[in-house]
């Protein structure tokens, strides 16, 4: 579960270009790391990516923390 | 310059005079093409006068299954898709008094919507590889009007002002969004005209001759260069100095 978090954390970082500190479960995307939207729909696409699963559109757009991102992608994710 | 070697491409209405110039003159720049249309076998033919390098996935732009499918299977017969070339497009012309709302609304289908999809299903894979270039072939009636094509206006226009707002969303993902107008271009739509409908169009050029789709061509090889990176949002209109705008 905790591999989940780090992975999602690392994407987070890479793609956002921000410090691994800042990367908190309750860090919003836009608010709080500096992402536009199309950032977030690039979120969506590299963890639909990293975890081989399909986040829906109506699910992508209720994902607004790091923390979001980890529930969501724990109990939908396969590996 | 504006050599396309590696690049590949996607040009629906490829069927057609000016879509048959566009994917014709990419490829003659080194680009892999995907050839779409709804006449199977007049792409078929065109294939087969390119030579290598050259796919034919058929499919209907008034159709949302089909133009999903169509961007899947132009990405799976290249391995990617760098230039789209929205190219396919219908008329029904009729005066507005006249026109009925099957007119109306098949004209904005295809020549609108059915861009508009084909675009949004393209673009990831575009923002992926961070390089994009999306050609959309407008009119000069979609700035000027035209008796008799209020419809075909509205879509032409409305391709101009879709083209504006994706240029600014994809900017930063290094994809532009370009539309070429041209004005009147010998093919077989104009064929069709009378020598006295002809001789009116003319005069209202100051080229003083119709345009070509080899002229149109050029200017969508251009867009979708490398060279034209910082080039988005516009209208290239290619219109032998009918309206200059």
């Amino acid at each position: 579960m905790s591999d989940i978090a780090e992975r999602v954390k690392k994407i987070v970082v890479e793609h956002l270009g921000v410090e691994a500190a800042q990367v908190k479960e309750d860090a919003k995307f836009i608010d709080d790391l500096g992402a536009d939207s199309l950032d977030t729909v690039e979120l969506v696409m590299a963890f639909e990516e990293e975890f081989a699963i399909e986040i829906p559109d109506d699910a992508a757009e209720k994902i607004q923390t790091v923390g979001d991102a980890i529930g969501f992608i724990q109990s939908n994710a396969k590996s | 310059m504006f050599d396309l070697s590696g690049k590949t491409a996607l040009v629906t209405g490829a069927s057609g005079g000016i879509g048959g110039a566009i994917a014709r003159a990419l490829h003659g720049q080194g680009a892999t093409v995907t050839l779409s249309g709804t006449r199977a076998e007049a792409l078929e033919q065109l294939k087969a006068s390119l030579g290598e390098r050259t796919h034919v996935v058929a499919a209907r732009m008034d159709d949302a299954v089909d133009i999903d499918r169509l961007a899947k299977e132009a990405e799976a017969a290249m391995g990617k898709l760098d230039i789209l070339v929205n190219n396919a497009g219908i008329t029904r012309d009729n005066i507005s008094m006249r026109m009925k709302d099957e007119e109306w609304e098949k004209v904005l289908q295809v020549n609108l919507t059915g861009t508009f999809r084909l675009t949004r299903a393209v673009m990831r894979g575009m923002m992926k590889r961070r390089f994009g270039r999306v050609v959309n072939i407008t009119s000069i009636v979609g700035v000027t009007g035209n008796p008799g094509q209020a419809n075909y206006a509205a879509a032409k226009a409305g391709l101009i002002g879709m083209s504006k707002s994706l240029a600014q969303e994809l900017a930063s993902r290094g994809i532009t969004v370009n539309c070429v107008a041209p004005g009147f271009i010998a093919t077989p739509m104009t064929d069709g005209l009378t020598d006295d409908q002809k001789k009116g169009i003319l005069s209202r050029v100051p080229a003083d001759r119709l345009g070509t789709p080899d002229e149109i061509a050029a200017g969508v090889v251009y867009l979708a260069s490398e060279e034209a990176a910082y080039v988005t949002g516009q209208t290239l209109h290619i219109n032998g100095g009918m309206a200059m705008i």
